[in-house]
C-alpha cells in the first residue's frame, strides 16, 4: 500500500518592536539575564497588561502578506497552564477570534505551484527561558534549574497551517518562504539560530486517496530547515513502519533529536489538554478598523514570489530570479537601478549574482557600502556589450570600480584595458603582421582557414590584448580576400 | 479627635491651627490604643508615615498645597502594593513580599499629600465578608468587639471607624467596601468599573474588582475619589472619557429626583431593623421631594450564583502566579511542580483554595458552557436589568447588608451563609456600576446600619446628591464602644 503524509506546520515568529507584548520593556537578543523585566513580564502581584499597538501592526502585517483576513474585532484569551519559566502561569493568546484567519501561501515544488491554506495567525507573548543545570541539559534529572525572563512577554505571532503540505520536503519549501516573507516584511529578525522563528509540526499519515485523516503526532524542536525536513521525513517512516507492523499510531508530542536523527515520545494526549481558555479580562477588545488594515496593506512591501515573477517577466532566467530574490535588499535595489538606466534585465541580474556578490564576499564587504550603482553596472554591461571592453576585462573594471578607482569607463582607461576598435590604428597593426606572415596569405587563399585564428593571435599580441579581436578577423580576411 | 473629617482637617492644617504631623500622631495615638483589640492594620508604616507628614508640613509652609488629601492620614488596604512596604493581602503566600513599585492608586495618593499610616488587614486575596479569611488573624468590628467588621476590607472599615485613619481605601469585587462600611457605621463607596486605576491591586476578579474609600462623611467620600480616580495608561480598562464630578450635587437636595426600591432586596432574610431603617430613610427622601418608586430587578434574585462562578474563574487564574518560584513563600520539593503544589497548599488558605478549585472547575472543558459561559449571559442580563429601571429612576436604593455586624465564627463554618452577606452588593459589581453605603442609624443593640444608594454607570454625581441628603436626614454619629462610645 502507498501512504500519503499530512502535514501541518505552526510556525511562530518572535516579532522585533521595540518593546514588548504588553509592557515597556525593550526586546532584545541576549544580554545579562533578567535585565529586561518588569512588574507585569515577571508576573508580579498587581501588575496589567497593556497591548502594544505596533505589534498588532506587525501581525496584521504578516496576515496580508499571507493574503488573510484580518478581523475587524479580536480579543485576547488566557491560556492556563503552569510552567515555571511562564511567570502569571498563564500565557496571554488568543483563542477563537485571531486577529488574521483564512489566508494561504503559494509555493514553488520541482516546478510546480502549490497553495498552502493558513488557518489563522494569532498574536501571543512568548515565555521565559529555563536552563537546566547539570545531566545534559535534561529537565528530569537537572541539578537546579535557571530562570531568565528577558524573553517573558516578547510578542509572538504564531501562524498556523492548514494540513495542507505532503511531503518533508514541501514542509521545509513553505518554512524558508514563510521566513523571507517574515524578514522581508522586517517585523522579526528571522533568525533561526535565535530562536526568533520556531516550527512545530503535526505528521499524519493515510492510505494514498483516503479523504479521513489519520491520527497526528505532533514534532517539536526542529531548530533548522533541514532538522524541519529531516524530522518530518523520520517521522513519516516511522508510522509507516508503525502501520505497517500492524500497530497504530498514539497521538503524542515527540521530540527530534537533532544528534540521533529520531523522534523520541514527550508526552501522550489523553484528549486534548485544558487549559481553560477565558476572555482575559485586563485587556478590552481591539478593534481594527478597515482605515487602519488599508494603512498597513499599503505600506506592505513586494513579497518574495511577487518579485522573482516579475524578474523573469523582465527577462531574468527563472533560477537567477530565486537567487536575486533571496539576495539583500541593497543587491536588489543595485538591480532595479541598472535596469533603470537601461541594462538589460538578464545581464544585470547575472553581474550581480555572479561577480558582484563573489568580489563583496571575497572583500567582506556589505553590499550598502560597496562603491558601485545601478548607474555604474549599467555603464559596465553597455561597455560590454558594445565592444568597448573585452568580457574578461569587464571583470577587471568591476574590480576597480568596487575597489573604489572611479567610473567603470574611467577605470578601464586608467588600467588600459578599453579594447582598440579604431579602424586606422587596427589596419596598421595587421598590415605589419600580414607583412610578417606572407605565406599565411597563400595558405589562407589555398583554404586553410585556421590561419585566420593564428594571424587574429598575432594582432593580439602586437595590440597587447587591446584590439577588438571581431574586428580584426574582419580586417584580416577583407586584407586577404582583397 | 482633632478633626471629625478630612474637609475639617484640611481646613485646621491650612489655618496652622493643627498640622500634618499632629494628625498622623492622633492617629498613631489611637491605633496604639485600640489594635490590641481591632487589629485594623496588618502593617503601621510610623516611619514613613512620619516622614510623609513631616513633608505635607514642609510643603505647605512653602506654599506648596497639594489638594484636599494633603497632609490627612490614610490607610490602605493590604492588596495594594506600596513600594518598600510588605504587601500580602493578607495570605501566607505572600508573607514577607516588598513589592517594588506603587500602585496607580498610591501613587496618586502621594503626590496629593496623602500621609499612608498603613496597610490594613482583610479576607485573604479580598475573598470573604468578615475579614475572618486573614492569614494573619481577624479584624474586629470598633462597634461591638465580639463581632466582625464585615469584610473583605474591614481594616479599613474599622481603622475609620475607629479613628486611626481619617480616610482608608479598600477594593470591591462583590461589596467588600460597602458592606463593611454598612457594619462599621462609615461611608464606603465602589466607584464605576474602570474609572480607578487597578494597576497595582492584587488581582482577585478583574473584571470586577475596583477601589473606592471610605470616609467619615459623604464629602469626605467624594473628595477622595476625585483623588484617586481618572484615566491610567497602564490600566487597559481604564475609561477615557469626561469624568463626573462627584462633589457637584451635594448641596442641591434631592427635590425632583426619582428613587427606585429594589423589592428583591428586602424580605427573607433581612433582619427587620434593617429593612425599618431602609424604609424610613425612603419615606423621609419622599418628603424632600423624590418620587419613590418601587422597582423589580428579577435577576437580583441569580445575580449571586452568577457572581460566585465568575469570581472564583477569574480568580483561579489570577492567582496562579502565586507559585513559590518568583516571590512569596516557597515550599520546596523533589520537582518544580511538587514545589508549586506544595507553596500552593500551604501557602493558600481554605477560602482561597475553595474558590481556586470552584473557578477551575467552572473554566475546565466540557463545564465551561454550563457554567462560566451561563454566568456571563446573567452577568448581561443582570445589565439589562439595570438599563430598563434606569430608565424610570435616576438612582436604585436598598440596604447595604441584609444584617447589621454578626458575631465573629457565627458564619465561618457555613459559605452560603457567609456568601448572602453581599446580596444587595453584587449586581453593582456585575454591571460595573457605582455605589454607595451610608450609614442611617442603629440597630436596638447599637449596631450600625448602612443604606444603599446605586447608580448607572457614571453617575456618581447623582449617586453623591442622594448619598448627601441621606447623610443629612439621618444624622449619624460615629461613636463605637471601642473608643468609649456612648452607643
Amino acid at each position: 500500500m502507498s501512504w500519503e503524509p499530512v502535514i501541518g506546520i505552526e510556525v511562530h515568529v518572535e516579532l522585533m518592536t521595540d518593546s514588548k507584548m504588553f509592557c515597556g520593556c525593550a526586546v532584545a537578543f541576549g544580554g545579562e539575564p533578567n535585565t529586561r523585566v518588569c512588574p507585569t513580564c515577571l508576573g508580579l502581584p498587581g501588575a496589567l497588561p497593556v497591548t502594544n499597538r505596533a505589534a498588532i501592526e506587525s501581525i496584521m502585517a504578516i496576515g496580508l502578506a499571507l493574503d488573510c483576513q484580518v478581523s475587524d474585532r479580536s480579543v485576547f484569551h488566557r491560556k492556563n497552564y503552569f510552567y515555571a519559566d511562564l511567570p502569571k502561569n498563564y500565557q496571554i493568546s488568543q483563542f477563537d477570534v485571531p486577529v488574521c484567519h483564512d489566508g494561504h501561501l503559494d509555493i514553488e515544488v520541482d516546478g510546480e505551484t502549490r497553495r498552502i491554506g493558513i488557518e489563522r495567525a494569532h498574536m501571543e507573548e512568548d515565555t521565559g527561558k529555563s536552563t537546566h543545570l547539570g545531566a545534559g541539559g535534561r529537565i528530569h534529572a537537572a541539578e537546579g534549574t535557571l530562570l531568565d525572563f528577558n524573553r517573558s512577554g516578547v510578542p509572538l505571532v504564531e501562524v498556523v497551517s492548514r494540513p495542507d503540505l505532503r511531503s518533508a520536503a514541501e514542509s521545509r519549501v513553505y518554512a524558508q518562504e514563510l521566513r523571507s516573507i517574515v524578514a522581508e516584511l522586517g517585523v522579526s529578525d528571522a533568525r533561526l539560530e535565535e530562536g526568533s522563528i520556531r516550527f512545530d509540526a503535526n505528521v499524519s499519515i493515510r492510505p494514498e486517496g483516503e479523504d479521513e485523516y489519520g491520527t497526528k503526532v505532533e514534532i517539536k524542536n526542529m531548530n533548522s530547515f533541514r532538522s524541519l525536513e529531516r524530522a518530518i521525513a523520520f517521522e513519516i517512516e516511522r508510522q509507516i513502519g508503525v502501520v505497517e507492523s500492524n500497530g497504530s499510531v498514539i497521538q503524542e508530542t515527540r521530540h527530534w533529536d537533532e544528534e540521533t536523527g529520531v523522534t523520541h515520545s514527550m508526552r501522550v494526549k489523553e484528549g486534548s489538554s485544558d487549559y481553560r481558555y477565558f476572555t482575559e479580562p485586563d485587556l478590552v477588545p481591539m478593534v481594527m478598523t478597515p482605515e487602519w488594515v488599508a494603512g498597513i496593506e499599503e505600506r506592505l512591501p513586494e513579497m518574495p514570489a511577487d518579485r522573482r515573477a516579475r524578474y523573469a517577466a523582465q527577462g531574468v532566467a527563472e533560477g537567477t530570479a530565486g537567487v536575486l530574490s533571496a539576495l539583500d535588499a541593497d543587491l536588489r535595489r543595485l538591480y532595479d537601478e541598472a535596469v533603470l538606466s537601461g541594462a538589460p534585465a538578464r545581464s544585470a541580474a547575472n553581474w550581480i549574482t555572479g561577480e558582484v556578490v563573489a568580489w563583496l564576499r571575497k572583500a567582506e564587504i556589505e553590499a550598502r557600502d560597496a562603491a558601485l550603482d545601478g548607474l555604474g553596472l549599467a555603464e559596465l554591461i553597455e561597455m560590454v556589450d558594445d565592444g568597448s571592453v573585452s568580457s574578461s576585462a569587464a571583470k577587471e573594471v568591476l574590480d576597480g570600480v568596487l575597489s573604489g578607482e572611479g567610473r567603470p569607463r574611467e577605470v578601464a582607461d586608467t588600467r588600459n584595458l578599453l579594447q582598440v576598435s579604431d579602424t586606422g590604428t587596427l589596419e596598421s597593426a595587421v598590415a605589419e603582421v600580414l607583412a610578417a606572415n606572407p605565406h599565411a596569405i597563400e595558405e589562407f587563399r589555398a583554404g586553410e582557414e585556421k590561419v585566420v585564428g593564428f594571424l587574429v593571435g598575432q594582432v593580439m599580441k602586437v595590440t597587447e590584448g587591446r584590439a577588438d579581436p571581431r574586428l580584426v578577423n574582419q580586417l584580416i580576411r577583407e586584407k586577404m580576400s582583397g | 479627635m482633632i478633626a471629625a473629617s478630612v474637609s475639617e482637617a484640611g481646613r485646621l492644617i491650612r489655618s496652622g491651627e493643627t498640622s500634618a504631623a499632629a494628625l498622623l500622631e492622633e492617629a498613631i495615638d489611637i491605633a496604639s490604643r485600640t489594635e490590641a483589640q481591632l487589629h485594623a492594620f496588618l502593617t503601621i508604616d510610623s516611619d514613613g508615615a512620619r516622614e510623609a507628614a513631616r513633608q505635607a508640613d514642609a510643603d505647605l509652609a512653602d506654599g506648596i498645597d497639594r489638594g484636599p488629601l494633603h497632609g490627612i492620614p490614610v490607610a490602605l488596604k493590604d492588596n495594594m502594593c506600596t513600594r518598600g512596604v510588605e504587601t500580602t493581602a493578607a495570605s501566607q503566600i505572600l508573607a514577607g513580599y516588598i513589592p517594588p513599585y506603587d500602585a496607580t492608586v498610591v501613587t496618586r495618593l502621594r503626590s496629593g499629600g496623602a500621609v499612608i499610616v498603613g496597610k490594613t488587614n482583610l479576607d485573604e486575596f479580598a475573598m470573604g465578608s468578615s475579614t475572618e479569611n486573614s492569614a494573619y488573624g481577624t479584624t474586629y468590628n470598633p462597634w461591638d468587639l465580639s463581632r466582625v467588621p464585615g469584610g473583605s476590607s474591614g481594616g479599613s472599615a474599622a481603622s475609620v471607624a475607629a479613628g486611626s485613619s481619617l480616610l482608608a481605601f479598600g477594593s470591591d469585587t462583590g461589596g467588600s467596601i460597602r458592606q463593611p462600611a454598612s457594619l462599621c457605621g462609615v461611608v464606603g463607596m465602589k466607584p464605576t468599573y474602570g474609572t480607578v486605576s487597578r494597576y497595582g491591586l492584587i488581582a482577585f476578579a478583574s473584571s470586577l474588582d475596583q477601589i473606592g474609600p471610605f470616609a467619615r462623611t459623604v464629602e469626605d467620600s467624594a473628595l477622595a475619589l476625585s483623588s484617586i480616580w481618572g484615566y491610567d495608561p497602564l490600566d487597559s480598562t481604564s475609561y477615557r472619557g469626561e469624568y463626573p464630578n462627584p462633589s457637584a450635587g451635594l448641596d442641591r437636595g434631592v427635590d425632583g429626583l426619582r428613587i427606585g426600591v429594589v423589592t428583591e432586596l428586602s424580605g427573607e432574610g433581612f433582619e427587620p431593623a434593617v429593612e425599618a431603617a431602609t424604609t424610613d430613610m425612603v419615606a423621609r427622601l419622599e418628603k424632600e421631594g423624590v418620587e419613590v418608586i418601587d422597582v423589580s430587578l428579577p435577576t437580583f434574585d441569580i445575580a449571586l450564583s452568577a457572581y460566585y462562578l465568575i469570581a472564583p474563574a477569574e480568580a483561579s487564574s489570577n492567582l496562579a502566579r502565586f507559585d513559590g518560584i518568583r516571590y512569596g513563600l516557597r515550599v520546596d520539593g523533589p520537582t518544580t511542580e511538587e514545589l508549586m503544589a506544595r507553596t500552593r497548599a500551604e501557602g493558600f488558605g481554605p477560602e482561597v483554595t475553595r474558590r481556586v478549585l470552584l473557578g477551575t472547575y467552572s473554566l475546565s472543558a466540557g463545564y465551561y458552557d454550563a457554567f462560566y459561559g451561563q454566568a456571563q449571559r446573567v452577568r448581561a442580563a443582570i445589565q439589562e436589568d439595570f438599563a430598563r429601571a434606569y430608565e424610570q429612576v435616576d438612582v436604585l436604593v436598598s440596604p447595604t447588608s441584609p444584617t447589621v455586624a454578626f458575631e465573629a465564627g457565627a458564619r465561618t463554618s457555613d459559605p452560603l451563609a457567609m456568601y448572602l452577606s453581599d446580596i444587595c452588593n453584587i449586581p453593582a459589581n456585575m454591571a460595573g456600576h457605582p455605589a454607595i453605603s451610608v450609614p442611617v442609624g442603629l440597630d436596638e443593640a447599637g449596631l450600625p446600619i448602612g443604606f444603599q444608594v446605586m447608580a448607572p454607570a457614571l453617575g456618581e454625581e447623582t449617586m453623591y446628591r442622594v448619598a448627601a441628603e441621606v447623610e443629612r436626614l439621618a444624622g449619624f454619629e460615629i461613636s463605637p464602644r471601642v473608643l468609649g462610645g456612648a452607643a
